[in-house]
């Protein structure tokens, strides 16, 4: 016969079983207990401040550099940053091959925190400037997301049939056109600039989010309380609005966050490339092509468009992981 | 099977078709002409006109075009990166250095992600797995051009091991760093994919009646799951081609490697449509069959696809 002794057993806290307790009870409401699960992700919620710190720079960081984005100052080309406070602990100190640009050049005074371009221009409002574009673009994502994605994976998942197939077949053969290429040519045909590249997001972006819609409204179709609704006499409008919606909505909000990081990466790999904003418009993408060029010699104006361009996919990728493991437990992977 | 396979290969088909369709429309809008080089003659002129059937009304133009891709895979000439060249004279050599960068890529992506896919999942929640987890996530949301100019500047400037644009005298050296900068995205992927995957395998019963029998942890991992593990990562190497073309482009402009992903590059700099045109068509089908190919792997390898896609 085993002897139990005391130290293999736990004590178990009354707070525990309260909580316990209190969750059998009352009816876990969805996004309060998404959002309880999503506090826990601390990745995601250092993400979700690093997000917020970012918009904030970008509404208003071009305000406070001193300089003006787009002003082209020739006396002032290729400065390396200078940040008055931080230059007494040797960084930001506007050295560059360990000699002050600055006073060599006699601006004694002058201070450009992220340093200056082959034009004299402010980097510092240039790439808060450029992060204001990728947000533009990300919230074009959303918007195209939601509305051609969801609205489109709803029709063909919900009336089925003719429709469903070939409305199927439609999205299979724009998905079989690699987005490289519909993006590439659309940009050549409407000129390089800000309107072709989100005209060119609206054709590609909806397929991922209205494929998954879909399975989901086809998994939904068969449960009772569809057919309830049907049998008290709701229409199809209703049914879709009231009844499937709520209950995808979880999806919808983890896949819209996965297209934001892409429609950024989007924006900023055409730019790359040379199809994306022109002058004197900047986003990060543009910052960083013009910038590469001359990497060797004055690495700051790439750095900080990459470092700030880094950081936000990475958040915006971390705290879609979040939402993910919040929503959907069950939907790890994608 | 059979069935499959062949509905499968038509609907890739009629994309394919679909695309040629819509690169004609394309040209279509684009203003000006073609031949407006002033070298030529009018004579020289009214010959390339009539080749490419430019004298024709729409129909017939289209019915020329068609005819001269799939018969002679002929897309005309190139209007300014080599001028009066046959496009498929400049695109095609070029076309073996990409994919063999893209292959390369696309296997180191995938071997180091399984690696790290299973030594995050048999080690779940421990400091290792957190590793691998932040390392993948790291590898999708930074984007390969970066990857690609921070391999150039450590290990082509500051610690000379490679040179920083390829060089062709050693081919197979220069392109060492393409194929890390264009692997890395491919690598998180899979690591993701294939974690939560054999997370999952690993949790199901028959795996627990392996282990209950004794065998061990290597055997259960290697033989038993990740064999179903890495069923569903062959469904991820279809959207992994697009990522890789994609990143070609950039990662080929970094380090100037010769191959067609930097040629569209200078091709869209320039303005030589059919130069753009053709690649564009060469990469929509590089994408097409890598999809064939990985649906008809996947229809081989898991039977329920094919009933599901209505063989």
């Amino acid at each position: 016969m085993r002897e139990y002794r005391k130290e293999e057993f736990k004590r178990l806290e009354m707070r525990e079983y309260a909580q316990q307790e209190m969750l059998l009870g009352e009816d876990p409401k969805f996004f309060r207990d998404a959002f309880r699960r999503f506090k826990r992700n601390k990745g995601a919620h250092v993400a979700l401040y690093m997000i917020i710190l970012i918009l904030t720079l970008a509404a208003f960081g071009p305000y406070f550099g001193g300089h003006v984005y787009n002003e082209v100052i020739t006396t002032h080309i290729n400065l390396p940053p200078r940040v008055p406070f931080l230059e007494n602990f040797g960084l930001f100190n506007g050295l560059r091959m360990g000699e002050n640009i600055y006073l060599k050049k006699g601006f004694d005074d002058l201070y450009y925190w992220f340093g200056t371009d082959g034009l004299g221009r402010d980097l510092w409002a240039r790439v808060w400037m450029g992060t204001r574009i990728s947000f533009l673009v990300a919230f074009v994502a959303v918007i195209i997301d939601v509305l051609f994605g969801i609205t489109y994976g709803l029709v063909s998942g919900y009336f089925g049939g003719k429709v469903d197939l070939f409305m199927q077949r439609f999205v299979e053969i724009i998905s079989g056109i690699p987005n490289l290429v519909v993006v590439i040519l659309l940009v050549l045909v409407l000129k390089p600039g800000l309107q072709s590249i989100i005209f060119a997001l609206m054709i590609t972006g909806w397929i991922s989010m209205s494929r998954v819609v879909r399975s989901q409204v086809l998994k939904l179709k068969e449960f009772e309380f569809v057919l309830a609704a049907r049998t008290l006499g709701a229409n199809s409008f209703t049914i879709i609005l009231k009844e499937m919606l709520p209950n995808i909505i979880g999806q919808i909000i983890v896949m819209t966050m996965f297209s934001i990081p892409n429609a950024i990466f989007y924006e900023s790999f055409l730019a790359f490339v040379g199809l994306g904003l022109q002058p004197p418009l900047a986003s990060l993408g543009v910052l960083i092509s013009t910038g590469y060029q001359s990497l060797l010699i004055y690495p700051h104006m790439v750095i900080f468009p990459v470092v700030v361009l880094s950081i936000l996919m990475l958040s915006f990728n971390l705290v879609a992981d979040g939402l993910r493991d919040a929503f959907d437990p069950k939907m790890k992977g994608f | 099977m059979l069935k499959f396979i062949t509905k499968r290969f038509f609907w890739s088909m009629v994309t394919l078709f679909t695309i040629l369709i819509l690169l004609f429309l394309l040209l279509q809008f684009l203003p000006g002409t073609p031949f407006n080089d002033e070298k030529l003659s009018e004579a020289s002129k009214a010959l390339l006109n009539a080749k490419y059937g430019l004298d024709q009304p729409f129909f017939s133009r289209f019915y020329i075009y068609m005819k001269n891709i799939l018969t002679e895979f002929d897309f005309g000439i190139s209007l300014s990166i080599q001028r009066n060249w046959m496009v498929k004279n400049i695109v095609l050599p070029r076309l073996g250095i990409s994919v063999r960068i893209g292959l390369q890529a696309l296997a180191l992506g995938t071997g180091m992600g399984v690696l790290f896919g299973v030594v995050s999942a048999s080690n779940k929640n421990t400091w290792l797995d957190t590793m691998a987890t932040v390392v993948a996530i790291i590898g999708v949301s930074i984007p390969s051009y970066v990857f690609a100019l921070l391999l150039s500047y450590t290990f082509g400037y500051k610690l000379p091991f490679f040179s920083i644009i390829f060089d062709f005298s050693d081919p197979i050296k220069s392109s060492i760093l393409p194929t890390i900068a264009l692997s890395m995205f491919v690598m998180a992927q899979v690591t993701r994919f294939l974690r939560t995957e054999l997370i999952e395998v690993l949790g199901s019963d028959y795996i627990r009646l392996v282990e209950a029998k004794g065998v061990n942890r290597f055997k259960v991992i290697a033989r038993h799951g990740l064999r179903n593990a890495l069923i569903s990562v062959i469904t991820i190497l279809g959207p992994l081609t697009v990522t890789l073309l994609t990143g070609s482009l950039v990662v080929e402009k970094v380090y100037a490697v010769p191959g067609i992903g930097s040629l569209l590059v200078n091709a869209i700099l320039t303005n030589d449509y059919n130069v753009i045109v053709m690649i564009a068509f060469v990469y929509s089908a590089l994408y097409i069959t890598m999809n064939l190919v990985v649906d008809i792997l996947y229809g081989i390898i898991d039977p329920r696809i094919r009933v599901a896609k209505g063989a």
